[in-house]
């Protein structure tokens, strides 16, 4: 029989490859991997301030990374700074920051290789649900702007010609990443969360002929991995958020074999 | 600057637009009127505010003065330049032509009939090559049904039969359509039987009239070179009129 914290950490971990490989698509597309990274070292930062001010975790973390996206929304378009070396800068700034404001904290212990590298298995009940409401609101959301953020995606001036308003698709989709971040974190840690958005679309991409197949194919790839990655954790003893990306990378070097048959297999089926 | 309703028959109407960027004007002190069934070309050297105007027109820069209005509700068109898809993105043609609304299976097929490329519908957009690439942005353009369709160099890469091809569908398009069109050129030989109004850019509008008109002006001919304007024999050519000194006509024939 599995244990009831398996169930949880099983569930939790679906919740989150259901959104993170759809939205990973749009990291990949747009090339956002550093900013992706950048929000996510922010929730270190958030973690922090949430246990300064008992805040919900998840809520602090959401709160903090939608900020710094926006603020580096802002700062791009005033800076002279090449936007790779804007993203290092707050990336490694805001580790720091957040760092230094968990070492303030003498009076509580926290274990800092969970936050950094996740802790799956330590998941309560709220935390499924906060992942699931968390994850109905990002799927009905990136539903609700799909087709603007994509025409922004393909081409920016014919989205705005054409009247898509693609401005507003694109705040969308950061606050949507941020959301996705700060359900995330229990599950894989701050410095793995850009593994599970780009891993699955990535594989996905060897596999896909169109943009939503490729959105649907990296949520089943991401739940492989999910299921793969827990129960070898739990057979090999190794810690279960690493276990997952191992099992997404697994899977990204599968899809690069030369599998003609598959992946005319799988075009015959999803085209069904 | 006071926006006025557009007269019946007008689509788009830029009144003393110019964009400045960074010090210094991209162009400057353009009027023009784009009126339902009307093709209006852009023409003038490289840099000199063609496709800059064009996004004016579009709503995609907002002029730093002057002023653009559109009628409402007006249903643009654009084929933009240059687009570039990037090998991340699985996109076949038939997603392509989705891109900005959804359009029935029948207007998708009759749409690519018109330039040429249904057979490539199940393409991957990257595999095309320049002239088909080309031909479904056009495709895609139609398939919206517009009001408004902006050409941005639309047959570049395609060759000379494709180009005559495809010019003479966007006339057929004004015509089928009655839509207004804008077309940025740098060859105004080619386009000029099916153009009505021809605005010479080069930073500032130099000249503006109807095709013969304005390849008998000056400017033109300054931006252009002479050798250029007669002896192409691709258009009629009559010399009807003289100029002035001043460059204005004489109309005392």
């Amino acid at each position: 029989m599995l244990d009831d914290f398996f169930i949880r950490a099983l569930l939790a971990g679906l919740g989150v490859a259901a959104v993170a490989g759809p939205l990973g698509c749009f990291v990949i597309w747009r090339r956002l991997s550093y900013f992706g990274d950048t929000l996510s070292h922010a929730a270190l930062l958030g973690v922090g301030l949430s246990f300064l001010f008992e805040l919900n975790v998840t809520l602090s973390v959401f709160a903090v990374s939608a900020l710094l996206s926006m603020l580096l929304i802002y700062l791009k378009g005033r800076t002279s700074l090449p936007s790779d070396a804007l993203l290092g800068l707050l990336a490694h700034s805001v580790l720091a920051i957040g760092l230094v404001v968990l070492g303030f904290m003498t009076w509580i212990r926290i274990d800092l290789l969970s936050l950094l590298f996740g802790d799956i298995l330590a998941v309560s009940r709220f935390d499924v649900l906060l992942v699931w409401v968390g994850g109905a609101i990002v799927m009905g959301g990136l539903i609700a702007i799909w087709k603007p953020l994509f025409a922004d995606t393909v081409n920016s001036d014919l989205a705005m010609a054409e009247g898509k308003r693609p401005q507003i698709a694109r705040i969308q989709f950061t606050l949507l990443l941020a959301l996705v971040i700060s359900i995330s974190i229990k599950l894989v840690g701050v410095l793995l969360i850009t593994g599970m958005l780009l891993l699955p679309a990535a594989t996905a991409r060897n596999l896909a002929f169109g943009p939503v197949q490729m959105a649907i194919l990296s949520i089943f790839i991401g739940v492989a991995a999910v299921v793969g990655g827990l129960f070898s954790s739990l057979a090999l003893n190794t810690p279960s958020g690493p276990s997952i990306i191992t099992a997404a990378l697994a899977l990204f070097v599968l899809s690069l074999l030369p599998l003609r048959h598959v992946r005319r297999y799988l075009q015959d089926f999803l085209s069904k | 600057m006071p926006k006025m309703p557009l007269s019946g028959k007008t689509l788009v109407e830029l009144v003393d637009a110019g964009i400045k960027h960074e010090d210094r004007w991209l162009v400057r002190g353009v009027s023009f009127t784009v009126d339902q069934g009307e093709i209006v070309t852009l023409i003038g050297p490289n840099g000199s505010g063609k496709s800059t105007t064009a996004k004016i027109a579009l709503g995609v820069l907002k002029p730093s003065e002057g002023s653009v209005n559109s009628r409402e509700n007006l249903v643009v068109s654009y084929v933009p330049q240059k687009i570039a898809i990037d090998w991340t993105l699985p996109l076949r043609v038939e997603h392509f032509m989705r891109l900005t609304n959804n359009i029935s299976d029948d207007a998708l097929h009759a749409a690519l009939v018109a330039t040429g490329v249904e057979h490539l519908r199940k393409q991957d957009m990257r595999v095309l090559s320049g002239g088909e690439f080309q031909r479904v942005l056009i495709a895609r353009a139609i398939a919206r049904k517009p009001d408004l369709i902006v050409l941005d160099e639309p047959v570049q890469g395609v060759d000379f039969t494709g180009e005559t091809q495809l010019y003479e569908l966007i006339g057929k398009l004004r015509d089928d359509l009655g839509c207004g069109i804008i077309l940025i050129s740098h060859d105004l030989h080619v386009v000029m039987a099916a153009t009505d109004k021809v605005l010479c850019l080069n930073g500032h509008v130099c000249c503006s009239g109807s095709p013969k008109l304005v390849v008998e002006t000056d400017e033109y001919k300054s931006l252009f070179g002479h050798h250029l304007a007669p002896g192409l024999a691709l258009y009629e050519h009559q010399h009807d009129h003289t100029h002035h000194d001043d460059g204005s006509l004489s109309t005392d024939a």
